[in-house]
């Protein structure tokens, strides 16, 4: 297999390829609209934009799809980056003004009209629900972990593309809802001190369900000696760094997140605190001497 | 959020993993896995141990065995076919129609010769199957199996990592089950024996 072939898909996926162009396509189209309007976007936004979609897309369409179909910690490793990492940074590079501004006009109106938006405002407010999110979060982890659905997913096709797809949209969904500024949430913004609450809620189970795989005496998931491992290793040595990728490296995302919302509190804090300085100021500056 | 939405929100949450708890695996005593509707069903184009090319269609009308292995392995590949072949014992005359599909997943050396002495051995039922590395990938994709060549020693010999389920197709050419790894000959005998009726 030559070096190249690495990069190709292990198993292509028309959809996964039309979204990630599509998607790249609109936020190009929307880095040049902003660029010729509004002036400069500071390079790390589109790089840390870039990259969460270049993660997300490796994961899904390069021969890593192989290895994590075929290797436990390398699955999990999978997840990762599409539940985890990949999303985060998505959501980091604040991409909605870009994105917005690589709408064409029509299409936007089109999403505008009320027999679109009114549903599509729903479902988004449902999701973002503040006990929904982090229970689905938690719950698809649980969910597609569990031996004998872990199995389906491993032998179906369309099973694992409904798994996969499923972490990298939750993960957008859910790290939207702790690390987008409230400014950006709109109406439906959640409060910082909420955040905190449910980033540490959701690091628990999280924990638990690491440390059980990691720390289990026997293999918990028979697909991988069935459909035979990537390369030769034992299966336990396999589950268990499995199971710390899902304990260590997915809590300390909570950890993260947390940083990310202080950010944002001091952030507020720093402008309000100009706002008040300025008044003051004008105040003082209206008063004769 | 009034405690009214809370409840609504954990219901929801509930329903939906009830819901998708619907897609748990139904599990057959005994190392057989149920996977009707989960595996694709038999296709491929490869050579069989004469040297003709033979596709799934060949292979209509026959319970199917599918089975990844190489002729130099030293254990489960040979534990394995054996114990088909005595499952197939267990079924008397109809073990006819039955075919166990050996796809060889180190064609360098299995060349079709090779093969043809291999399969032979364990019975008249037993295909022996080779491709082309395209034709070994589509296939090894299809069924998301894997195999991996380790690294030869000071003679040049080498051995394969690879998938140890066999893959069960009724007549129709649908999957059905899987074997584990281990599954007793009479317990393979009886879940071949209700597929041959139909069921």
């Amino acid at each position: 297999m030559s070096d190249l072939a690495y990069l190709l898909p292990w198993q292509f996926s028309p959809t996964a390829c039309a979204v990630f162009a599509l998607t790249l396509a609109l936020y190009v189209r929307g880095l040049v609209a902003l660029r010729r309007t509004s002036g400069a976007i500071r390079w790390w936004r589109p790089a840390v934009f870039l990259l969460g979609l270049a993660l997300n897309y490796a994961v899904m369409q390069t021969y890593f799809d192989f290895l994590a179909q075929h290797m436990f910690w390398i699955h999990r490793l999978q997840h990762l980056i599409l539940h985890h990492i990949g999303p985060a940074l998505l959501v980091l590079s604040a991409p909605v003004p870009v994105l917005r501004a690589g709408i064409p006009e029509p299409t936007w109106r089109w999403l505008c009209r009320p027999g679109v938006r009114v549903p599509l405002g729903r479902l988004w407010r449902a999701l973002q629900h503040p006990v929904l999110a982090p229970v689905l979060f938690v719950g698809l982890i649980y969910f597609w972990l569990t031996p004998s659905i872990h199995l389906t997913a491993m032998l179906d096709q369309r099973r694992y593309l409904l798994m996969n797809w499923s972490m990298l949209i939750d993960g957008i969904l859910f790290w939207w809802l702790m690390l987008a500024p409230r400014e950006a949430q709109g109406a439906s913004a959640l409060g910082y001190g909420m955040r905190c609450i449910i980033l540490t809620a959701v690091a628990m189970p999280q924990i638990a369900l690491g440390a059980y795989i990691a720390l289990s005496a026997k293999p918990l998931f028979d697909v991988y000696a069935l459909c035979g491992r990537a390369w030769a290793i034992s299966p336990m040595l396999d589950q268990q760094i499995g199971g710390l990728l899902t304990w260590i490296p997915a809590a300390m995302m909570s950890a993260v997140g947390g940083i990310v919302v202080l950010h944002h509190v001091l952030a507020e804090e720093r402008r309000s605190g100009a706002r008040a300085a300025r008044q003051t100021s004008d105040a003082s500056a209206r008063v004769p001497a | 959020m009034s405690p009214r939405h809370a409840l609504r929100a954990m219901l929801v949450s509930a329903a939906l993993g009830l819901a998708l708890g619907g897609c748990v695996q139904r599990r057959l005593p005994d190392h057989m896995i149920d996977v009707s509707g989960l595996v694709a069903p038999l296709a491929f184009h490869l050579t069989d141990q004469n040297g003709q090319p033979v596709s799934a269609a060949d292979y209509r009308g026959d319970v199917v065995l599918l089975y990844f292995g190489y002729t130099h392995c030293p254990d489960a590949c040979p534990t394995t076919l054996a114990t088909l072949a005595d499952a197939l014992a267990h079924l008397g005359p109809q073990a006819k129609q039955v075919r166990v599909l050996f796809v060889t997943v180190d064609p360098r050396r299995d060349s079709t010769a090779v093969l043809k002495q291999y399969v032979n051995d364990f019975g008249p039922q037993f295909v022996g199957l080779r491709g082309t590395h395209e034709q070994l990938t589509r296939v090894i994709k299809r069924y998301r199996v894997s195999y991996h060549y380790e690294k030869p020693d000071a003679s040049g010999a080498y051995e394969v990592d690879h998938s140890s389920a066999v893959f069960i197709f009724a007549r129709n050419g649908q999957a059905r089950l899987l074997a584990q790894e281990g599954a007793p000959a009479s317990v393979l005998a009886a879940d071949l024996h209700q597929l041959l009726r139909g069921a």
